[in-house]
C-alpha cells in the first residue's frame, strides 16, 4: 500500500490561512517548503507570521530536500482521534530535516516498530480530500 | 532578557538557553551572593570578569544538559553537551527575595477509591475552601485574594459572596497551582493582599454521566497543534511517549526503569485509603499492561478520576499565629520552552532545569537537602525526566536511580507519597495535589505513609506536555 492508497479522507484535514497558503499551495506540486528568514538566515517551523528569531516579518519560503533523520517516534496503539481508528497501529515522528528544522510526521512505509531514532527517512506524500498533499516520511533505502 | 547581555566565546554556538539558564538562577537569587550557595545542576561557576551594574562578578561557565541538534523555532542549537563560556552583564540586583515571606496554612483535596466524588463544579470548588479554611482557623471572611485557573476568578468570587482584590486565572496546564502558590507570596510580600485562596475542582469520570457532557469547548486564536500535529494523529500520550522515545535512544533508559517508578508509587499508594488503586504491581505488571504508545504502557499513564483541593496562602507573620504548622515557601521559579511537543527544544530536557535550579537557588538549599519530592507523575516518563532536570541524579541517570528503589518507601528520596497521579488520583490538572501532600508530610499528618521528620518538601508541577514546569520548595519553621 502506497501512502497515497492511505487513510486520506480519515485523517484530521488542516485549514488553510493567509499564512500558510504558500506551504499548502506547494504541496498541491509535491514540494515541501520551508518558511526563511533572511534576516537570521535560519529557518522557520512552524510557518508564522513572524520570526521567533529576530520578531521580523520578511520571510521566503524555500524547498526542502526532504531527507532526514528519524529523532524520536512513538507507535500509537489507540487513535489520536477518533478518524485515526482504522490507522492503528500507526507511527507518529519527530523528524530533523537536513535543512535544520524538526517537524512531527508519520513514518510510512514499513512496519512500524521496524521506525527507531537514527533511521534516515525521505519525503513521500498523501493526498488529502481538496488535492492538497500532506507531507509524511517512508524509510530511506538506497 | 533584554536587559541582560551575553557574548559567547570562540565555541560560536547560540546562547539562547544557556543565557536563559544564567539569567533565571541569577535573577531570583535574590541577594547578592554569586554565585548561588547552591549548585543543583552541576552547573560550573568560576573564573573572573564581567559586570553587572556597577560591579564585578565571575564569568559564568555552565554545562548544559545535553541539547540536540536541529533548530527549532529557527534557533540553531549546539549539536551536542557543550561547554560554553559567556560573560554575563547583569543589571543591579534586587534585595528582595520571596523566601520565607509566605506560607501554606490550610489545605484540603478530595479523591475516593471508586475515581468518583459526588459533588462538581462550584459546589465542589465550594467544599475545598471551607475545608481548607477550616484547617487553617480562617473564616471566607478573611480572605482577600483568589486564584482559580481560567477566564473566571471574578465568577467564583460572586459565587463566594467575596470581593477580593488580588485574582489571579492562571491556567496553563497542571503546574497552575505552583504557580498559583509563587504568584500568591509575591502579592502578599508586595502588600496587595494578605490571605489568598487557591482552589481546584475537576470530575471527568463522573462527567461521563452527566447530560450534555462530551461536548469540548472549542479553541480559540490561533491553533497551530491544529495545523502541525492533529493531521498525524498525535495524542497527549504521543507527545509523552515521544519523549519518552528520544530519553530511550539517548541514555539508554529501558521500559523497565521506568515501570519501576509506577511500582514504586503503587507502593505509596497502598498506604493511602484514598487512592484509587492500592494493590501492589511489579515491573512485570506495567510492562504487560497494554501498549497504549509505545514505550508507554498502560501502567505508565496516569489515572482519570475525579478530584479537587485548595491551599490558603498567608503572610509569614500572620500564618505564625494560625492552627497548623505553617509551610513557608522558600523558593519557587516557573519556566516554558514550549507549548506543543513538536516545539519542544529538546525532547529529553524539560524547562525544569530552569524553573529547579531557580527555586532551590532562592531557597538556599539543594536536592539533597529534600526530604519528600512531590514530583508531577502524568507519565511514568514525566516523574524520571524531574528526578534529572532538579538535580536529584545525573542527567541521563533517572533510569537507574529509579530501579535502585530510591523512590518508594524506605527509599533515599520518597517520591508522590500520596500515590501519586498514577496511582492516587488524576483529575486533569493535578499540582494541587503536590502541595497538599507536601504540606500535610512537613507537618507530619501523613500516618502511615509519614516520612520521618521532613522538613524540606518540593512541589514540582508540569503543565501542557512537558510545557511549563513550576516549582515549589516548602519547608518547616525550622528551615527558615
Amino acid at each position: 500500500m502506497t501512502a497515497d492508497q492511505g487513510a486520506a479522507r480519515r485523517r484530521f484535514e488542516p485549514e488553510v490561512t493567509e499564512h500558510t497558503q504558500p506551504f499548502w499551495d506547494a504541496t498541491r506540486d509535491r514540494r515541501l517548503v520551508i518558511q526563511w528568514c533572511p534576516g537570521c538566515n535560519a529557518p522557520v517551523w512552524y510557518p508564522r507570521e513572524t520570526c521567533p528569531g529576530c520578531l521580523g516579518s520578511e520571510y521566503e519560503w524555500r524547498e526542502s530536500t526532504g531527507s532526514g533523520t528519524v529523532d524520536a517516534v512513538t507507535v500509537m496503539h489507540r487513535p489520536g482521534s477518533p478518524g485515526m481508528a482504522e490507522m492503528v497501529p500507526y507511527t507518529v515522528a519527530m523528524i530533523e530535516l537536513a535543512e535544520g528544522v524538526r517537524m512531527m510526521s508519520n513514518v510510512v512505509g514499513c512496519e512500524p516498530y521496524e521506525v527507531a531514532p537514527g533511521m534516515a527517512v525521505r519525503l513521500t506524500w498523501e493526498t488529502l480530500s481538496d488535492g492538497r498533499n500532506l507531507p509524511l516520511f517512508e524509510p530511506a533505502r538506497p | 532578557m533584554s536587559d541582560l547581555t551575553a557574548e559567547p566565546s570562540s565555541t560560536g554556538v547560540e546562547p539562547l538557553r544557556e543565557v536563559l539558564i544564567v539569567c533565571r538562577a541569577f535573577g531570583l537569587a535574590g541577594d547578592r551572593k554569586w554565585p548561588p550557595n547552591v549548585n543543583p545542576q552541576g552547573y560550573q561557576q568560576g573564573g573572573s570578569g564581567g559586570t553587572r551594574g556597577r560591579e564585578r562578578v565571575p564569568w559564568v561557565t555552565q554545562t548544559c544538559p545535553g541539547l540536540s541538534g536541529g533548530a527549532v523555532g529557527g534557533v540553531r542549537r549546539p549539536a551536542s553537551c557543550v561547554v560554553v563560556e559567556w560573560l554575563v552583564t547583569i543589571p543591579p540586583m534586587t534585595q528582595r527575595t520571596l523566601r520565607g515571606e509566605a506560607a501554606i496554612v490550610g489545605v484540603a483535596d478530595a479523591a475516593s477509591p471508586t475515581g468518583e466524588l459526588e459533588l462538581t463544579g462550584r459546589a465542589l470548588e465550594v467544599a475545598m475552601i471551607r475545608e481548607a479554611l477550616d484547617d487553617a482557623g480562617l473564616t471566607i471572611a478573611d480572605v482577600d485574594g483568589l486564584c482559580v485557573g481560567g477566564p473566571s476568578p471574578a465568577g467564583l468570587a460572586e459565587y463566594l459572596g467575596i470581593h477580593p482584590r488580588f485574582l489571579d486565572g492562571t491556567m496553563v496546564g497542571g503546574s497552575s497551582y505552583e504557580i498559583h502558590l509563587e504568584h500568591a507570596a509575591a502579592a502578599i510580600a508586595a502588600g496587595l493582599c494578605e490571605v489568598v485562596v487557591s482552589v481546584y475542582a475537576s470530575t471527568p469520570r463522573s462527567d461521563r454521566k452527566r447530560p450534555g457532557s462530551g461536548r469540548r469547548p472549542q479553541m480559540s486564536g490561533p491553533n497551530p497543534m491544529a495545523d502541525w500535529e492533529l493531521p498525524y494523529g498525535n495524542a497527549l500520550m504521543g507527545s509523552y511517549a515521544l519523549s519518552a522515545s528520544r530519553h530511550m535512544a539517548r541514555y539508554g533508559t529501558t521500559p523497565e526503569q521506568l515501570a519501576q517508578i509506577a511500582v514504586s508509587t503503587r507502593e505509596w499508594a497502598c498506604m493511602n485509603p484514598r487512592a484509587r488503586y492500592r494493590d501492589p504491581i511489579t515491573v512485570d505488571d506495567v510492562l504487560s499492561s497494554p501498549m497504549q504508545a509505545s514505550p508507554l504502557h498502560l501502567l505508565d499513564c496516569c489515572l482519570v478520576t475525579d478530584g479537587a483541593g485548595a491551599m490558603v496562602v498567608t503572610s509569614a507573620e500572620r500564618a505564625r499565629d494560625l492552627a497548623k504548622e505553617p509551610a513557608y515557601l522558600l523558593g519557587a521559579g516557573t519556566a516554558t520552552d514550549h507549548q506543543m511537543i513538536s516545539q519542544m527544544p529538546d525532547l529529553a530536557t524539560t524547562p525544569g532545569t530552569v524553573s529547579g535550579p531557580a527555586a532551590f537557588a532562592m531557597a538556599g538549599v539543594g536536592p539533597s537537602d529534600v526530604d519528600v519530592l512531590m514530583g508531577y507523575d502524568s507519565f511514568t516518563i514525566t516523574a524520571l525526566l524531574h528526578l534529572e532536570d532538579l538535580g536529584f541524579c545525573g542527567k541521563g541517570e533517572g533510569g537507574p536511580f529509579a530501579m535502585e528503589g530510591n523512590l518508594g518507601p524506605g527509599g533515599s528520596l520518597p517520591m508522590n507519597t500520596n500515590g501519586g497521579g498514577l496511582s492516587y488520583t488524576h483529575p486533569g490538572q493535578y499540582g494541587m495535589f503536590l502541595l497538599v501532600e507536601a504540606v500535610r508530610q512537613l507537618r507530619g499528618e501523613c500516618g502511615d505513609r509519614q516520612v520521618a521528620d521532613a522538613s524540606i518538601a518540593v512541589a514540582h508541577g508540569s503543565g501542557g506536555v512537558l510545557s511549563v514546569m513550576a516549582t515549589s520548595v516548602l519547608g518547616t519553621e525550622a528551615t527558615l
